[in-house]
């Protein structure tokens, strides 16, 4: 299946991309993908996950068509 | 309901009292108005910042902030709320949010107000980056610390 992946603030300059489509095998989960993409373990631990821009837990199982988002804790406000 | 996050510099006073006199056309049922507003500082962690830099995920943000919205509708059976946000480029003393919401009674606009700005805080996909004259520096949440950017 093919699945959408971005990245945003520090994961994106850590990464040096923001978007990349990418091929899955069936029944990913959003830690399965995490572990594939992200080896710094530091920020791999630390990441936030949004699927289809809501934030989700990381056994979520993905789907065909997801946007999957991973970014540092937030800092707004 | 109202949430508008901002490329431009605004002027946070004159949007809440556009929003209560033309959105809320004055609503007499209205006796309490709660303002948030949190500015740009020129120190942080006892280093001075000369401008900030706000990043968002354009696609979740408005519907994160809707959503929190609603939920200190239901919770606080306030009237209304307006949420306001900067990204981009921010200079000390510049406004980065504006939270506002009205009610009959202030228990609930007092409260209203801090739990959008609190959830806004801790889960809205908001980052900022500080530059402290040497660099941009990533920040973290208050109880961790700065990652360093190479960018200058």
């Amino acid at each position: 299946m093919n699945i959408c992946v971005k990245y945003f603030a520090s994961i994106r300059d850590e990464m040096g991309i923001e978007t990349k489509n990418i091929q899955v095998c069936e029944d990913l989960s959003v830690n399965d993908l995490l572990n594939q993409l992200i080896k710094n373990e530091s920020i791999a631990r630390t990441a936030l996950v949004a699927v289809n821009h809501k934030y989700v837990d990381r056994n979520f199982k993905l789907k065909d068509g997801d946007e999957v988002a991973f970014f540092p804790p937030v800092t707004g406000g | 309901m109202k949430i508008e996050i901002l490329n431009d510099k605004f002027d946070p006073w004159e949007a809440i009292v556009e929003y209560k006199r033309n959105d809320l056309q004055n609503n007499p049922s209205i006796g309490a108005s709660s303002v948030f507003l949190g500015t740009v500082r020129d120190f942080n962690d006892d280093e001075k910042v000369e401008s900030l830099f706000l990043e968002h995920y354009p696609e979740m943000t408005e519907k994160y902030l809707s959503q929190l919205v609603n939920e200190a509708i239901k919770k606080h059976k306030i009237i209304d709320g307006l949420v306001i946000h900067r990204v981009g480029s921010l200079k000390p003393t510049d406004p980065i949010v504006v939270v506002a919401t009205w009610s009959e009674h202030r228990a609930s606009a007092f409260d209203a107000t801090r739990d959008i700005m609190e959830s806004l805080k801790s889960e809205a996909p908001f980052w900022k980056k500080e530059n402290n004259g040497k660099g941009f520096k990533w920040i973290k949440p208050a109880d961790s610390s700065n990652i360093e950017n190479e960018e200058s």
